[in-house]
């Protein structure tokens, strides 16, 4: 590698390739500004964002980031005006501070490709799956997918309240919390002591406190969390073929066919999972229509579930397996549920994904 | 010469000096009270340099100073993997403090971290954004309720008087240091009872990147009177 200043430029020439790859499929080429409203990112993506944010002042619109990522402001654009169906390209810097030493760059390119389309939803997945997988092909890379719908169907297959349903749902992407609510549904880790005590106070209607309201959290939202523990401590605990099954899933790591033949297994005890696991194998299908050796792809249940939260569908990545250190070289997935949120009550299915032509370059000039 | 950092004022300072002191090493503010100059007596080849606390974590990562005294909590929100740029040499035994999460006392239903994580899913919903926590140390923070798997939540700067911050109505919770507890009780706020994040103390901090060349003698005598092992 000749330096920073070469580097950059032959990552730009490569992903201009991408690009160019990309335009010529039909997808309409966009740009995005460089400084996004903080606020909006912020309120979406939470702490994690403005830990990996640049974020700035401008003395007319306040609080101004550097670009993260492409995909909010293409979701914005297409909301704002889009044809249906639409894709669209775009190649420029994303910006993420890194908070620790090692390979990964506070600013690098990005170059990706998106599809809005309402009707054909798995053939879309398979479309941008296979452009990635040809178009990467002569790197070898080693290829990895998951389905996040998968875990959201399997937890709304539980034989359990709504609340702890959704507490479940809300904590996929953060899986310490999640293993500490699953045993605490399951009746597997201790209630705190902290937790009785209030319990049994509720139930002798003793006063909980004498302190004085502070704050903006009002009485009445107290009394609602008081009203929802009392509910929950009378919920029954998780079935334990439940929670077997919820682990079985989770454990799932194989190469497709070997992956789909469990699911499909697992199914059979598992019915709530049983249409995603129909659309999976739809998906392989048009994938291994598509020429995709299934045998040389691997499927894990929780591939994407560290990622950023956005994805809540199919899932994908491409990884030099020689490097476990580096990034992935290209990813991306489905995120209908961002689109509902930045689209205020109205959505639209999309899904896509990013190649990061640093990392091509480099592995081009390795071969 | 080995430059040695040392808050400019208040208890830390006379208390590092006491410190020093017990190995023999005297250690004064020179010139007019007003004036940051400083002496070493009773070792050759150290400088005093008198600092803002706040400011030693960064000059000790940047190289300008060789050791410095600070508390424990400030050499870790302040510097990014501070291990790669500083070592802890001694514990000093004051200044401690703990940096924890309160919530109000008037929230019944909050006591772990699990509380607040559904406080905080329920608050959004209601509220339209996410909880506010106040605090200056924003590094310990987030990656402490990252580490715990925390959502819905965000983080507000409060430099002073962060435990007025709920009655003022700019944020829910706060995180902060506290030894006694008193002005959080003051201020009608309880500690989270799994809410520890970090135990904090005064501590002499060696810096990995300056320049030690020529400091060799000064070096073997501090170690051998502080019984540290530079």
């Amino acid at each position: 590698m000749d330096g920073t200043f070469d580097a950059k430029a032959t990552a730009r020439l490569t992903g201009a390739r991408f690009l160019a790859a990309f335009a010529e499929l039909g997808a309409q080429a966009i740009e995005a500004d460089i400084l996004q409203p903080a606020e909006v990112l912020l309120d979406l993506y939470g702490e994690d964002i403005r830990a990996r944010a640049f974020v700035t002042h401008d003395p007319l619109r306040g609080e101004m980031m550097l670009r993260p990522d492409f995909t909010v402001p293409v979701v914005q654009e297409h909301m704002a005006g889009g044809a249906e169906p639409a894709r669209y390209c775009y190649m420029g810097e994303v910006f993420r501070a890194q908070e620790h030493a090692g390979p990964r760059e506070a600013e690098f390119f990005q170059v990706g490709y998106e599809v809005f389309d309402r009707v054909n939803t798995l053939d879309a997945d398979a479309e941008v799956f296979a452009l990635f997988h040809s178009l990467l092909a002569p790197l070898g890379l080693r290829a990895a997918v998951g389905d996040i719908g998968l875990l959201l169907a399997a937890i709304d297959g539980l034989d359990t309240t709504d609340k702890r349903k959704a507490a479940l749902k809300r904590h996929i992407w953060h899986p310490k919390r999640f293993r500490a609510l699953l045993d605490r549904f399951a009746g597997r880790s201790a209630v705190p002591a902290s937790r009785q005590a209030l319990l049994a106070a509720l139930d002798s209607d003793a006063p909980l406190t004498q302190a004085p309201m502070i704050g903006l959290r009002s009485q009445s939202e107290i009394a609602k969390r008081l009203t929802a523990l009392q509910e929950d401590a009378a919920t029954a605990p998780l079935s334990p073929n439940d929670v077997a099954g919820l682990e079985t899933l989770f454990a799932i790591a194989d190469k497709a066919p070997k992956s789909l033949e469990t699911l499909q297994e697992l199914a059979l005890t598992m019915p709530a999972i049983a249409g995603r696991v129909a659309m999976l194998e739809t998906r392989f299908n048009a994938l291994d229509a598509k020429g995709i050796d299934l045998g040389g792809l691997d499927f894990e249940a929780t591939y994407g579930r560290t990622t950023l939260e956005y994805y809540d569908g199919f899932v994908f990545g491409f990884y030099d397996a020689s490097d476990a250190g580096l990034p992935p070289v290209a990813s991306g997935g489905r995120y209908d549920a961002l689109t509902r949120v930045l689209g205020q009550g109205r959505e639209i299915p999309a899904v896509g994904g990013v190649i990061r032509p640093a990392l091509v370059a480099q592995l081009e000039a390795k071969a | 010469m080995i430059k040695l950092g040392v808050p400019s004022k208040g208890r830390l300072m006379e208390k590092t000096f006491e410190w020093f002191a017990q190995a023999g090493i005297t250690l004064k503010r020179t010139g007019s009270e007003r004036e940051y100059a400083g002496a070493v007596e009773g070792v050759e080849g150290v400088n005093l340099v008198l600092l803002s606390a706040g400011e030693i974590p960064r000059e000790l990562a940047a190289g300008r100073i060789h050791l410095g005294v600070t508390g424990s909590d400030l050499v870790r929100d302040k510097l990014a993997d501070w291990q790669n740029s500083v070592t802890e040499q001694a514990l000093m035994g004051f200044g401690h403090a703990d940096l924890i999460i309160a919530v109000p006392m008037c929230w019944p239903d909050v006591d772990t971290i699990e509380d607040l994580d559904a406080a905080a899913s329920a608050f959004r919903a209601e509220h339209g954004f996410r909880l506010r926590i106040a605090t200056k140390y924003h590094r310990l923070v987030r990656e402490f309720l990252r580490d715990q798997g925390v959502a819905d939540y965000q983080l507000v700067d409060s430099q002073g008087a962060t435990e007025g911050t709920v009655a003022n109505l700019t944020a829910e919770a706060i995180a902060d240091i506290t030894s006694s507890g008193e002005t959080l009780r003051a201020n009608h706020l309880k500690i989270l009872s799994d809410g520890l994040i970090h135990k904090s103390q005064a501590t002499l901090f060696a810096s990995k990147t300056a320049d030690w060349a020529g400091c060799d003698a000064a070096k073997a005598d501090l170690s051998e009177r502080l019984k540290i092992a530079l």
